[in-house]
């Protein structure tokens, strides 16, 4: 048990790819927390795909013990979160554990999107921040105009922000001092009851659910009983532990120490990120203010390619659904599509991930449908529903009108290709709430649609600043609008699959692009297909898909019988991958490919 | 009745070297400098004998030698085959023997000396009648070369067809019409008429890949090229009797016929393929396709790498696919018979409205529409 005065708890603050990960690797070098040996690049991002995409999903945690110059030993818990905007929510929650962050930027980079967003979620905690210029061994490092920048865009001081390589470890040192001399230490009482934020959790598959605490007042030890307070649950703790990064057991965890407990629980679902962790009996009276779930703001269809597959996938759905609290799902029928799934994710990343994960470590090929977010629709008898499900709108002669998802998005970009972003915003309904410069990079904060942003909005703005731009966004809250849905016709039968919301004033466009794109993705058949796109009953849109005219084998003897009949036993196969829709087969991938708009 | 008659029963005897290999070609041909024919004779003589153990007792209807480029073997070792051919199997009276030329690698003598020996039919790759498209098809003759190698063949022999290769690179419908019409002035009473097939791994293949092979004509093209070809011909009495293949009524490919009518043939040299009706079941034969590997399997005893049972679905829809190629179609009732279901009836009436087949009584037909897609007619018959 350690004393309060030598313990900091932090996290790390950060645009993507400015040095987090290598950073916090090499704290956990310098003080010898692993054994150089053992040290394996970006040691706190665990899951495969993390490593692969390079990002954190989930908060992890290490304890690092650091002898300070001052010849006292110190207990510093660094808590790692994820810098996906979809995971903003997350982020801010595991701050709450901490009071203080390392402010990290790329000094040949400067401020980006999500170093904004970031820090105004370590300030919101009341954090004191410490800011890091990275990369100072690049022959691009600027650090006084960095320095500058993050006065004038942040208003933090920087004028003597610690200058660091991450690569070279120059400056490591430093970093840790500071931690030890700038942030403060925590406060707390020992003998109160036990007072323990549930920061998060997750399943391990050998010790069930893994809840990652910080203690505020009182003791945790191994062997208590403890009550969750959001639910009154009851559970004997039968471990507890810190990281290093690995896990390591201890006896006791006092106020303002970070650790693991362990206690035969189930599903993540049983614990509540925020909750309350107290003794079951004569615990604390006053419960922390606790947060509300992380709500799922984009849902898909998620359906098997093989209708056979669909037990396999619920299988698959569940074992994720324990491990991830924040990802909904509800079964769901498709007239084209058959059984799957109506899911809800955080963002589009999240989405993606759950999606490859299934794919990948559950082996059952998907078809995605639409991504929609979730629109109010209001009804003439004064109710609100809820439509999750383009397929899902109700009567229109019962609706009084609609409402959708709005977010603020913050983009920071290089003069050269603000004219592009800002056409892009406007394109996709954007508002323009505040235009700023900050050296040649320009800030543009909008007010832009949900729905505009969830498809495609970050590779498009991708593209146009050859990757230069950063953004970040937050929900706003809802508003009226003249929505409606398109449907998608073809040969004469309805898609359900491919409708979609959308603004009225964009419908011709996006019907027009829709039609055009089917017509390259749908082979073609023995006769001609229309293709359409309505709303309600009127047509906005139509392309016509020739009919085949040539597809034969020109040379067939002796010795291509066998061969033709392996070609059309692979067509056959490539036929089960499609999608019948009356007599037309549709292939799975033109579900998703449909619906990306090249502006 | 055993199956296999409604198709009769022949010989194929693959020779595979060519002088130089065409960039559009993935038969099994290599040029080689040192070939040992009488090594050949052996080898072939050798698997004749394995197979006439196999399906003995049988009256041969046709022998097709094919390559490559048999108009490189000598008469002697043609010779030798057809006699081996003919100690084991009973010749039909009207028996068919065709023998594959390439007119760049032909000497005048030889056709005489094929004709000799028994041949009655000789199969010419032309290709073209342009010589600037023969050189780009990588071919080693001018039109007039094929000319003249045509006029010596027709010579000798009453039955001599020969092969184009249409909707080639920068061709133009008109063109084709104009060049289709020379070719039926030539011809006697057959034609094969191919579309251009851009095969993997043949160097066109590799430079479609890669971008590199322009002007071809577009889908829409070739399909009209396609409908072209079938009404010139038909004005011309050179009817289709199968999607590539023209001929005067009863000038039809006789051997070629067997593999469409689905009858049994005997497979020899590398890569040959064969389909024999053994022991109440119907079997696939594949030979080792490089020469060399195969002549040393042969010396050991067989050149086969492959024999294997077809299963009833596998040989009822070789035989759906080879039979709705011709033009007479197919019988249903024997389809029926080989897959031990029926053909899928409501397949059939929408293919019917679609115009792509037609019924009578239990044959069915492809239209002219219909064989054009045949490929996409025959997924949905074959779908389960
Ligand atoms: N040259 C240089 N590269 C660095 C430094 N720190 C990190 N990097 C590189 O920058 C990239 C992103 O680093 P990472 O730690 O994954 O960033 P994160 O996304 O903020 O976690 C990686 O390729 C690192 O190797 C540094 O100090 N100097
Ligand atoms: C074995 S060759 C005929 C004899 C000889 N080897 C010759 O080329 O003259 C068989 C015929 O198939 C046709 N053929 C070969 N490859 C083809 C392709 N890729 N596309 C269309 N027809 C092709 C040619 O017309 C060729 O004459
Ligand atoms: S087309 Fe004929 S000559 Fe040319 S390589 Fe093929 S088999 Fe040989
Ligand atoms: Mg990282």
């Amino acid at each position: 048990m350690t004393d309060l005065s030598k313990i900091r708890n932090f996290s790390i603050v950060a645009h993507i790819d400015h040095g987090k990960s290598t950073l916090a690797d090499r704290l956990i070098q310098e003080t010898g927390t692993v054994a150089g040996r053992d040290m394996k690049a970006q040691l706190l991002d665990s899951m495969d795909i993390e490593r692969e995409r390079g990002i954190t999903i989930k908060a992890n945690t290490v304890r690092i013990d650091y002898k300070a110059d001052d010849g006292e030993n110190y207990v510093l818990n660094l808590i790692d979160t994820p810098g996906h905007v979809d995971f903003a929510y997350e982020v801010s929650r595991s701050m709450r554990a901490v009071e203080g962050s390392l402010l990290v930027v790329d000094s040949s980079q400067g401020v980006e999107a999500q170093t904004l967003a970031n820090v105004y979620h370590a300030m919101e905690a009341d954090h004191e921040i410490v800011p890091v210029l990275n990369k100072i061994d690049l022959p691009a490092s600027d650090c006084d105009r960095v320095a500058e920048q993050i006065e004038d865009v942040i208003g933090i001081e920087a004028t003597g922000a610690i200058q660091v390589s991450a690569k070279t470890g120059q400056g490591i040192h430093q970093t840790l001092e500071a931690i030890v001399n700038e942030l403060p230490a925590p406060t707390g009482t020992r003998d109160a009851p036990l007072k323990a934020m549930l920061v998060d959790s997750w399943y391990d598959s050998y010790l069930g659910v893994i809840v990652l605490v910080r203690i505020i007042d009182g003791e945790l030890k191994k062997g208590m009983r403890v009550k969750f307070m959001s639910n009154d649950t009851l559970h004997s703790v039968d471990r507890i532990g810190v990281f290093r990064p690995e896990m390591e057991t201890i006896d006791v965890l006092g106020p303002g120490e970070m650790g693991f407990l362990t206690a035969s629980i189930k599903q993540v679902r049983d614990t509540r990120v925020g909750d309350t962790i107290t003794n079951d009996r004569n615990g604390t009276e006053t419960a922390l203010d606790g947060f509300k779930p992380a709500q799922p703001v984009v849902f898909c269809g998620l359906f098997p390619v093989d209708s056979a597959e669909f037990e396999d996938l619920r299988d698959a759905i569940d074992k994720l659904a324990l491990n991830d609290a924040s990802f909904t799902f509800e079964m769901e029928t498709s007239a084209a599509l058959g059984f799957g799934f109506r899911c809800g994710f955080l963002g589009l990343l999240h989405l993606e991930v759950v999606r490859d994960r299934i794919e990948r470590e559950y082996n059952i090929e998907l078809i995605t449908t639409a991504p929609s977010v979730v629109y109010h629709v209001f009804m003439r008898d004064g109710t609100m529903v809820e439509l999750h499900n383009p397929a899902d709108m109700p009567d229109l002669t019962h609706v009084d009108h609609l409402e959708e998802p709005r977010i603020k998005a913050t983009i920071l970009v290089p003069d050269e290709y603000l004219g592009d972003v800002l056409k892009l915003c406007q394109d996709r309904r954007g508002l323009q709430e505040d235009l700023t410069y900050a050296g040649s990079r320009a800030m543009a904060v909008y007010d832009l649609p949900l729905n505009e942003v969830v498809f495609d909005f970050y590779d498009r703005l991708k593209s146009v600043t050859k990757g230069y731009a950063s953004f970040d966004y937050q929900m706003t809250g809802y508003r009226e609008d003249n929505l409606v849905k398109m449907s998608i016709l073809v040969n004469d039968e309805p898609v359900d699959a491919l409708s979609m919301m959308v603004h009225r004033d964009r419908a011709d466009a996006r019907g027009r692009a829709m039609v055009e794109k089917l017509k390259d993705l749908i082979p073609r058949h023995m006769f001609k297909i229309p293709i359409q796109a309505a709303i309600g009953g009127k047509v906005i849109a139509r392309e016509t898909l020739s009919a085949l005219r040539k597809d034969v084998t020109a040379k067939c003897y002796g010795g291509d019988a066998s061969r033709k009949r392996k070609l059309l036993d692979k067509q056959k196969k490539g036929k089960k991958k499609m999608r019948q829709f009356g007599k037309v087969d549709i292939p799975q991938e033109a579900f998703i490919s449909a619906l990306k708009m090249d502006s | 009745m055993d199956d296999w008659r409604n198709g009769g029963f022949g010989l194929y005897v693959h020779w595979p070297f060519c002088q130089a290999k065409c960039p559009y070609c993935d038969f099994n041909s290599h040029v080689t400098s040192k070939i040992d024919q009488k090594e050949w004779v052996k080898a072939y003589l050798s698997e004749l004998k394995r197979h006439s153990e196999l399906v003995p007792n049988r009256v041969l209807n046709a022998i097709f030698f094919g390559g490559g480029t048999p108009s490189l073997m000598l008469p002697e070792t043609v010779a030798a085959v057809i006699e081996e051919a003919r100690q084991i199997w009973p010749f039909a009276n009207d028996i068919e023997i065709t023998l594959e030329a390439n007119p760049g690698s032909v000497e005048a003598g030889r056709f005489a000396g094929y004709r000799d020996v028994g041949v009655n039919r000789i199969s010419m790759g032309i290709q073209a009648l342009n010589d600037e498209d023969l050189r780009r098809l990588g071919r080693i003759h001018t039109v007039a070369e094929a000319q003249a190698a045509f006029d010596v063949a027709r010579n000798c022999f009453d039955r001599v067809s020969f092969d184009l290769i249409y909707a080639r690179q920068g061709q133009t419908l008109a063109d084709w019409q104009d060049e289709l019409n020379r070719a039926l002035s030539m011809a006697i009473d057959h034609l094969s008429l191919y579309q251009l097939t851009i095969e993997e791994g043949t160097a066109f293949g590799d430079r479609y890949a890669r971008g590199k092979l322009r002007n071809l004509p577009t889908d829409d093209t070739a399909a009209d090229m396609y409908q072209a070809t079938q009404d010139i011909c038909e004005n011309h009495g050179m009817p289709a009797y199968e999607v590539s293949n023209h001929a005067r009524i009863g000038a039809e490919s006789r051997h070629n016929l067997i593999y469409w009518r689905y009858g049994d043939y005997v497979g020899i040299g590398p890569g040959a393929h064969g389909r024999l009706s053994l022991n109440g079941g119907r079997f696939a034969t594949e030979s080792i396709r490089a020469p060399g590997a195969w002549l040393k399997a042969v010396s050991k005893g067989s050149g086969d790498c492959v024999n294997s049972r077809l299963t009833a679905e596998e040989f009822s829809a070789e035989h759906l696919m080879m039979g709705m190629r011709l033009v007479e179609g197919i019988d249903m009732a024997r389809f029926q018979q080989l897959a031990g279901h029926p053909l899928p009836q409501d397949k059939i009436c929408d293919l019917i409205q679609l115009g792509m087949v037609s019924r009578s009584g239990s044959i069915l037909q492809a239209t002219d529409q219909g064989r054009a897609v045949l490929n996409a007619v025959l997924r949905e018959l074959l779908a389960d």
